[in-house]
C-alpha cells in the first residue's frame, strides 16, 4: 500500500508545543523549577493543554540532587496530579528514549497526549563529583573502577581513529567551529560567541588528543515537547504541527572494550537505518541532522553511522563545510552540545525541540532554508544507546 | 563500602580469569557467560596470559571523585594476545612514552581505596614489556 505522506492520519504523532530554558549554570534554580519553566512553555503553545501522560528524561538527579522518582515529582510540582508520569533513564540518551516511549504510547492509541520533559541539574556539585556521576553510564566493574571518565574514553577513540585513518592534526576543528557559529545565534546557548580556527588550535588539551573545544560543557537546563495524536489535534494551534515520521532505538555494548569495532557506533547505525526504513526515505532527503556532539569524535562517528560518510571520513564533512547551515548536511543547527551546552539526559529533548523549531521556520538567524525533514540522534554513554527520530513538516495539513 | 562487589570479581582483577567458549573457542574477557561471538553458553574458565599491546591510550588530568590523588594518570585499552580488549591504567611508563601498538604486560597494583579507613582495591594495570638484557 502506498502511503500518501503529505496527508496526516489519525495514528500520526505530532509535536505541537516546545519549550526550553537557556542552558547554563543556573545557581538560583532547582531541578523542578527548571523543568516547570520548559513544561509551561511547551504547554502554552497548545493553549495550556493538560497531557494524559508525562515522560521525564533525566540521567543524574539521583546522583547529584539525591532525587529520584521524577515522574511524580514533576507532575505534582506542575499541578498535574492524577496524570501518569514516569522517568526514563538511558544515560545521555534518556531524552531520545523518553521521546520514543511517548511516541510508542501515542502510536498505540492508548494515550492521546503526552509531555516529554528533559531536565538536568549538573552544577549542584564540583567537577570531580560530576565526572564520577557521568561515568556511572559506563561499565562500573571493568571501566569506571580504573578511574576513567567519559572524556578519556572519547579521547582513546579519537586517538585510535586518528591512528587507523591517518587523520591530519586539527581535523576535527570544523565540528567545533560550526557548532559555535550556530550557537552564537541561539538565545538558549551557553556559549554565544563564534570561534576561529586559531582558537581551536591553541586550546588547552583535556586528554590528548581531545582539547577544550572537542568536548561539550555539561550544564543545567530543561526542555519539553508536547505530543498529540493526529485525531485529536487542536484546530487553532499557533504553529504548524511537526510530525514524527519515524522512531527507532538500539543498544550495543556498554563497555567500549566489549565492542567488535570500537570505532563503529553500532547502535547508532542500526537505529538510523531502521528509522530511515520506517520513514521510507533516503539519506539525501534529510535536510538537517541533529547530532549528539558530546565530543567532536562522536559527531564524526555519528555521521558515519548514519551513512553520511564512509568509516574514517566523517571529519571530512566538517573540513569541507558540508555540515554548515548552508551545507549539504547541516548538523547541530542550534549549536549542538558543544555550544548550546550538554544537559545530560535532557539533551535529546533539546534536539527534538530545536528540530521542531527548524521545521516550523522559527529558527531565526540559524534557520535551515527549506527544511522539510530533520533527523535526530540521541546517544547514551559512549554510543551504547541510540535513539533516532525523523521529523517532518506536513504541507497539506 | 562495596566489599562484596570487589570480592566477587577478584579472579578477574588479580589473575585476568575470563572464559573460553566451548562451542566456538572464542576467548572472553570480562566473563559474561554468553559468548559474544556465537551466542551460546560459555562458562569455562580461561586464564589470560596478561600480554598484549596498546590499542589506544590517553592521560587523564581531571579525575573523578575518589581518584584525585592519583591524577594525572594514563589509561589505555589493551588488546590481549588472545583477542579481547581490556581497559586499565598504564604504569611504569616514566621510562617509555606509550604509543599505539606498544607491547605491554599485566601487573597487579593498587587501583584505589574507599577513603582513609576503607578497603584498598587491587587489580590489574599494564606496563611496557621490559627489555631483557
Amino acid at each position: 500500500m502506498m502511503v500518501n505522506k503529505n496527508h496526516k492520519t489519525n495514528n500520526d504523532v505530532f509535536i505541537i508545543g516546545v519549550g526550553m530554558t537557556p542552558v547554563g549554570e543556573h545557581w538560583d534554580r532547582s531541578l523542578r523549577e527548571l523543568a516547570l519553566e520548559a513544561m509551561t512553555a511547551a504547554r502554552e503553545e497548545t493553549g495550556a493543554m493538560r497531557p494524559e501522560a508525562m515522560f521525564v528524561a533525566n540521567m543524574l538527579a539521583p546522583a547529584l540532587s539525591r532525587q529520584s522518582h521524577l515522574g511524580a515529582l514533576l507532575a505534582d510540582f506542575s499541578g498535574m496530579r492524577g496524570i501518569e508520569a514516569v522517568a526514563v533513564g538511558a544515560a545521555g540518551a534518556s531524552g531520545g528514549m523518553a521521546l520514543r516511549q511517548a511516541y510508542l504510547a501515542l502510536a498505540s492509541g492508548m494515550v492521546n497526549t503526552a509531555l516529554v520533559v528533559g531536565v538536568e541539574k549538573i552544577t549542584e556539585r564540583v567537577t570531580a563529583e560530576v565526572e564520577a556521576a557521568l561515568i556511572t553510564s559506563s561499565d562500573a566493574d571493568y571501566e569506571s573502577i580504573h578511574g576513567l571518565t567519559q572524556t578519556v574514553l572519547a579521547a582513546m577513540l579519537m586517538r585510535r581513529y586518528g591512528f587507523e585513518f591517518n587523520v591530519p592534526e586539527h581535523a576535527f576543528a570544523g565540528f567545533s567551529i560550526t557548532a559555535h557559529a550556530n550557537g552564537a545565534q541561539n538565545p538558549n546557548a551557553m556559549f554565544r560567541r563564534p570561534i576561529k580556527l586559531e582558537t581551536y588550535q591553541r586550546a588547552a588539551i583535556l586528554s590528548d588528543p581531545i582539547n577544550m573545544f572537542d568536548a561539550a560543557p555539561v550544564a543545567d537546563g530543561a526542555a519539553a515537547i508536547f505530543l498529540a495524536r493526529g485525531d485529536i489535534l487542536p484546530s487553532n494551534l499557533p504553529f504548524p504541527p511537526v510530525r514524527i515520521d519515524a522512531s527507532a532505538a538500539a543498544v550495543s555494548a556498554v563497555a567500549v572494550h566489549d565492542r567488535p569495532n570500537p570505532l563503529s557506533l553500532a547502535a547508532a547505525e542500526k537505529a538510523a537505518r531502521v528509522a530511515l526504513e520506517r520513514a521510507a526515505i533516503n539519506l539525501d532527503q534529510i535536510d538537517f541532522f541533529e547530532v549528539h556532539d558530546r565530543y567532536s569524535i562522536f559527531a564524526a562517528l555519528s555521521l558515519e553511522a548514519a551513512g553520511f560518510a564512509a568509516p574514517g571520513e566523517g571529519w571530512k564533512l566538517a573540513e569541507s563545510g558540508a555540515i554548515a547551515l548552508n551545507g549539504q548536511i547541516p548538523i547541530c543547527t542550534f549549536g549542538g552540545s558543544k555550544a548550546r551546552g550538554d544537559t545530560g539526559g535532557a539533551t535529546g529533548v533539546y534536539q527534538a525541540a530545536e528540530a521542531a523549531l527548524q521545521l516550523q521556520v522559527r529558527a531565526g538567524d540559524i534557520q535551515v532554508v527549506d527544511a522539510k525533514i530533520g533527523l535526530i540522534q540521541s546517544l547514551g554513554g559512549i554510543g551504547s544507546t541510540a535513539a533516532t527520530h525523523i521529523l517532518s513538516t506536513v504541507e497539506t495539513l | 563500602m562495596e566489599i562484596t562487589s570487589h570480592w566477587r570479581i577478584k579472579k578477574q582483577r588479580y589473575a585476568l580469569v575470563g572464559e573460553v567458549c566451548p562451542h566456538c573457542s572464542a576467548k572472553i574477557f570480562p566473563p559474561r557467560d554468553i559468548c559474544p561471538e556465537c551466542g551460546d553458553e560459555a562458562k569455562d574458565h580461561y586464564q589470560f596470559s596478561g600480554r598484549g599491546e596498546v590499542y589506544s591510550y590517553t592521560t587523564l588530568y581531571n579525575a573523578p571523585a575518589g581518584y584525585e590523588e592519583q591524577a594525572p594518570y594514563t589509561v589505555a585499552m589493551v588488546q590481549l594476545e588472545e583477542g579481547p580488549l581490556v581497559t586499565a591504567q598504564l604504569t611504569d611508563i616514566d621510562v617509555k612514552e606509550p604509543e599505539v601498538g606498544m607491547p605491554v604486560e599485566m601487573v597487579t597494583r593498587k587501583l584505589g581505596s574507599e577513603g582513609d579507613r576503607g578497603i584498598l582495591i587491587y587489580g590489574y594495570k599494564f606496563r611496557p614489556v621490559l627489555e631483557t638484557a
